[in-house]
């Protein structure tokens, strides 16, 4: 049974429909990516996920629980970092930590313990009694992945978890990644526009182009469906997209997207 | 029920630990209502606008007060920049009741201000105004001041979900700053205002924390009784808490 389920699920601003009558399964303990240019509907189709945005029509289920009459049984069954930082700098590490234990029902005796174990998990354990103002970027990232997987959530929801990252605190992220999929079984669906990351750390690929699902499938399958010899993923991205390359990235989307790097140093 | 209380001191216990780790935003915020007395005060205080009584005096609660709608009244911006950092979209993710959401960050704003009570009382007390040093008054004060600054910063949010852009809510923020001071009893009785203005300050709610805190801080008669002070502010901020609680998402949209 999928863990993630969504069907024709739609979302529409006004006139312009962001994400259009979107049909996606993702298996328990698959990670699958969600790849598209900027203003493709990825970050819309996580936030209807993550019960942040109302769906406009269409249904979605996470661990079977419908995201529009069930939010609150989504939210106790999911973690999810945002693109944009998630922790407050004037807080260490711990503060951060132990105040969304509590928000997510952990018991009072248990926080500090879960805390600490993933502290640990994220190699920050050193760090923990540090403002996280002092944190270097790849470190806030794990504290973020820390912080969503205080309550052993089976879905993480990754909005584009290393943009802004230097390549070697993009590694180390991607090592953690893979060892919470491996350790806890963790369902993750991601979203990126690192064609190698999506390779390197996802079973499956999507493709948006404008709202829709253009293609799926595993990276090696995508290669394979555009029949060019020695092609590569990105070579099967932009063959699916780029259509809407020039002119997708607007204003907001930038905009966002360099102050996250800024903030991550 | 439980959930809710607890999940409302979670956030309030979030923002008070901030203050903790940067306090130098209270200690300025203390600039403003120290002029007020030290300038404004000192110079209204000769012309005896309040014939038989010490400007100063009437004036003392009037200020703190307004420092507490001033600290209030621009918390939206902080939920703007909430959002714009992340921290928006990570609380609304977790199983936490939006009104919870909106009324733990009401309360540590009326935490914020408890500093500023005690500042502006030790200056009025500098300045030799008869303060009434009770601690039930203080007491009494302190849970004014909360109420008040519950109210006046769920407001702030609500318009924070609506304009959603900084730009917009400073230029919002100054508009709704000024008529609520001046159509209060802040700096001066209702009893000299003009007649469309004594109606105006008849429904807003600073007139009424006004009223409350001049009884409890220096012993003035209460124009209204402390028990319709405590209602109307309890009540509007109760209604402010639902209102913000349905809005809240609405900032991340």
């Amino acid at each position: 049974m999928a863990i993630v389920e969504t069907k024709k699920l739609t979302r529409n601003f006004g006139s312009f429909t962001a994400v259009d009558s979107l049909d996606m399964n993702i298996e328990a303990g698959e990670a699958f990516a969600l790849l598209g240019p900027n203003g493709a509907g990825k970050t819309t189709a996580i936030k209807m996920l993550t019960t942040l945005l109302p769906v406009t029509s269409g249904e979605a289920f996470i661990c079977g629980f419908n995201v529009t009459t069930q939010p609150n049984k989504v939210r106790r069954v999911i973690g999810y970092v945002p693109q944009m930082l998630s922790v407050d700098g004037t807080l260490t590490g711990m503060e951060n930590l132990l105040l969304f234990a509590r928000l997510y029902d952990i018991p009072s005796k248990e926080c500090k313990p879960r805390v600490l174990d993933s502290l640990a998990f994220m190699g920050l354990i050193d760090a923990a009694k540090k403002p996280v103002h002092e944190y270097s970027g790849g470190m806030i990232r794990r504290l973020e992945i820390a912080q969503s997987m205080l309550h052993r959530p089976p879905v993480l929801f990754l909005d584009e978890p290393t943009v802004g990252l230097d390549p070697i605190a993009c590694k180390t992220v991607w090592e953690h990644i893979l060892q919470l999929k491996k350790e806890y079984n963790t369902t993750i669906l991601m979203t990126t526009h690192l064609m190698d990351e999506a390779e390197h750390l996802c079973n499956r690929v999507a493709f948006l182009s404008r709202g829709k699902l253009v293609a799926s499938g595993t990276p090696q399958e995508l290669k394979d469906s555009i029949h060019k010899p020695g092609s590569t993923l990105e070579d099967a991205f932009i063959h699916y997209t780029s259509e809407t390359l020039s002119d997708a990235n607007n204003y907001s989307n930038i905009s966002r997207e360099r102050k996250t790097a800024k903030r991550l140093g | 029920m439980q959930n809710f209380i607890r999940k409302t001191w979670v956030i309030a216990d979030f923002e008070i630990r901030k203050i903790l780790h940067d306090p130098t935003e209270v200690l300025v915020r203390a600039v403003q209502p120290a002029l007020w007395l030290l300038i404004f005060g000192q110079v209204m205080a000769r012309t005896r606008l309040i014939p038989g009584e010490n400007y100063l005096d009437f004036m003392s609660p009037g200020i703190l007060a307004q420092s507490v709608l001033f600290v209030s009244i621009f918390y939206g911006i902080a939920i703007i920049w909430e959002r714009d950092l992340g921290l928006t979209h990570k609380f609304l993710a977790t199983p936490t009741p939006r009104t919870a959401l909106v009324l733990g960050k009401a309360i540590s704003a009326g935490i914020r201000c408890i500093p500023l009570l005690f500042i502006i009382y030790i200056l009025a007390a500098l300045l030799s105004v008869h303060v009434l040093w009770d601690p039930v008054n203080i007491i009494g004060i302190i849970f004014l001041l909360i109420l008040g600054a519950i109210l006046f910063s769920t407001f702030s949010l609500i318009i924070a979900c609506l304009v959603k852009t900084r730009e917009r809510f400073m230029g919002i923020g100054q508009l709704m700053t000024m008529p609520l001071f001046f159509a209060s009893n802040a700096i001066y009785p209702i009893d000299i205002m003009p007649g469309w203005l004594k109606i105006i300050s008849h429904f807003n709610p600073l007139t009424y924390m006004i009223d409350g805190m001049r009884l409890l801080m220096i012993g003035t008669p209460s124009g209204f009784s402390l028990l319709t002070d405590c209602t109307v502010l309890a009540i509007s901020s109760a209604v402010f808490v639902l209102i913000g609680g349905s809005l809240y998402k609405r900032v991340i949209i």
